[in-house]
């Protein structure tokens, strides 16, 4: 098989292990711990031009290209990332993480916890946004990188974005926050706490210890996956897509009958417990729940974005009432009045939340734009400074 | 890169390091200007995609917004200065965001196209129909100016409003003041820009 031109090709993810503790937010600390990552072109000589992408609840490093020749699908951004295309590993040296507690390869639940022999499971801390931030900060010194050309991401990782902004205002240029918020609405708690239910109501949770005593909450888990999964399209989204199609059965026998949007549900949710882990899920979850950069000051936003430096831009689309419009327009106003650089636009898109993954037109274009404009003007400064 | 003319005449009043917002602010070539010319902090507000496109490429700080929407989501006094070109007549509530732009800023400049110019009056007057010229180049069924005025009717807002006009200049489609316009300006001018302050 071979590769579509502006792909990134064959890809190998790496490891970096890291003997440093970590302190966390909540008081615990990792002694030591492991972060799976991927890197999409090449790093320049002066390391000015690497840009790292934070991934969402569900996403893990593998963002762009293949891991073999028979893959039948690239990694979960590669529309947006390779030659040429938005994110251009033509000029940036992209950096992919999966973050700490998560379940593909870095430390996390599933990973065995040297101490006891056996896996961290529930026992795994609730690591937050802020420690994701100073784990990833750790991959950019292992990487030699000193000051990031641009932060990217999307829901969760929008947010990990912001908070890189605030936390280490020397170390990024840009910032990109897309289909992203400042902190969650109640009712975005709302739809995680259902998710959270289902997972531990499943008899198989057994506590968080299923992993160990070889089950899967999977009726728990798929369920959670169902209900993320309607709240990240729009109504319209699914009308286009399903309408009321039926896959089985007819109104005219008596028989049962089964919409097309039943079947996709219940194919998404019963495929994703085979790859997700339930204890990572509710950790997730719980991330997005916590974050709120304005607790620190007082509930003042504007304060919070104060210590920034970067430009900043906030992507949302019309149809996204997960992470709606309004919720990005509240970070541009703060970020107006904290007198930050920033841009932003509403992308007109039938396709909810789940848009941030998609190559729509408009929305690639002013990504690309944006941040090859930044690129462009950070290596002019970075030429003009002594090094 | 060279202004439009009354772009340039806005330029001027700016004074460096300033907060600028510009309302309607197109492809960004004010404020790509400003940032370059007078390390402004300047943020311009557009409802079009492609003007959003081309402020980007600028590095210019745009924000999707309809002016329509008001301009509630910002702070009193944020801006020193705050600019709409020739979108006043194209707005829903054009007395209303006057009133929010000098909330808002401690000054702003207006511009817009003045329908008393004798060729407007001459179209309407004497041919019967609605004026259409380089300024207004639509026909009444197209239009996007839905709210067009005289500088005679924008000085009357001003007075019942209380808003002080710190500076006023008439000018022809060249950006000029031809001695005629200093004559009669809401005759001979075909654009007028006001600059205007709060009340003390």
């Amino acid at each position: 098989m071979t590769f579509p031109k502006n792909s990134v090709g064959l890809v190998t993810p790496q490891r970096y292990v890291c003997d440093t503790p970590l302190a966390l937010q909540n008081g615990d600390t990792l002694d030591g711990y492991e972060l799976v990552y991927e890197t999409y072109g090449k790093l320049n000589a002066d390391k000015s031009n690497a840009l790292l992408i934070c991934h969402a609840l569900s996403g893990h490093h593998h963002a762009a290209g293949y891991h073999s020749e028979d893959d039948a699908k690239p990694g979960w951004w590669d529309a947006c990332i390779g030659p040429g295309k938005a994110i251009d590993t033509d000029r940036f040296f992209v950096v992919s993480l999966n973050n700490l507690g998560g379940c593909h390869g870095s430390t996390g639940p599933r990973t065995l916890n040297p101490s006891t022999g056996k896996s961290h499971g529930p026992d795994f801390p609730n690591v937050v946004v802020k420690d994701w931030v100073n784990s990833q900060v750790a991959l950019a010194d292992h990487l030699g990188i000193k000051t990031l050309a641009a932060v990217v991401g999307g829901s969760l990782g929008g947010m990990q974005a912001l908070q890189w902004a605030i936390d280490y205002p020397d170390r990024v240029k840009a910032c990109v926050a897309i289909a992203s918020a400042a902190k969650l609405s109640a009712q975005n708690i709302a739809f995680n706490e259902i998710a959270r239910r289902a997972i531990t109501s499943d008899q198989d949770f057994n506590e968080g210890r299923y992993f160990d005593a070889e089950k899967n909450p999977e009726r728990g888990l798929g369920l959670a996956r169902m209900i993320g999964h309607v709240t990240y399209l729009s109504d319209d989204g699914m009308g286009t897509k399903f309408g009321r199609d039926i896959k089985s059965g007819d109104f005219g026998s008596g028989a049962d009958v089964e919409f097309q949007v039943e079947s996709y549900l219940n194919y998404q949710g019963r495929a994703f417990t085979q790859y997700f882990d339930a204890n990572t899920y509710l950790l997730m979850t719980k991330a997005l729940d916590h974050f709120d950069p304005a607790r620190e000051t007082n509930g003042d936003l504007v304060e919070a974005f104060a210590p920034a430096l970067c430009k900043f831009l906030v992507l949302s689309f019309s149809s996204d009432w997960r992470f709606s419009a309004e919720r990005s327009q509240e970070i541009v106003d703060a970020l107006v009045r904290a007198k930050k650089n920033v841009a932003s636009a509403v992308i007109e898109s039938e396709h909810g939340h789940d848009s941030f993954l998609l190559p729509i037109e408009r929305y690639v274009a002013a990504l690309g734009t944006f941040l090859n404009q930044s690129l462009a003007e950070h290596l002019i400064q970075a030429d003009g400074e002594p090094i | 890169m060279t202004l439009r003319g009354d772009l340039v005449l806005i330029r001027d009043l700016i004074n460096a390091n300033a907060r600028v917002l510009d309302l309607g602010c197109g492809t960004g070539d004010l404020l790509a200007n400003l940032q370059t010319t007078k390390n402004v902090n300047g943020y311009g507000l557009d409802k079009d995609p492609a003007n959003i496109q081309v402020c980007l490429s600028k590095g210019v700080n745009v924000i999707e917004q309809d002016l329509d929407t008001g301009l509630r989501n910002f702070a009193d006094n944020n801006f020193n200065m705050v600019v709409m070109t020739d979108a006043l007549q194209a707005v829903r509530d054009p007395r209303g965001l006057l009133r929010e732009m000098l909330r808002i800023g401690e000054e702003c400049v207006v511009t817009f196209p003045n329908f008393g110019h004798w060729r407007c009056r001459l179209q309407l007057g004497l041919g019967g129909q609605m004026p259409v010229s380089k300024h207004l180049p639509h026909d009444w069924f197209n239009t996007p100016n839905i709210h067009l005025c005289t500088t005679q009717d924008f000085e009357r807002l001003c007075r019942e409003e209380n808003f002080r006009i710190i500076q006023r200049r008439v000018v022809n489609t060249q950006y000029t003041e031809h001695w005629s316009i200093q004559l009669a300006p809401n005759l001979f001018g075909s654009h007028a820009f006001y600059r205007l302050g709060r009340t003390a």
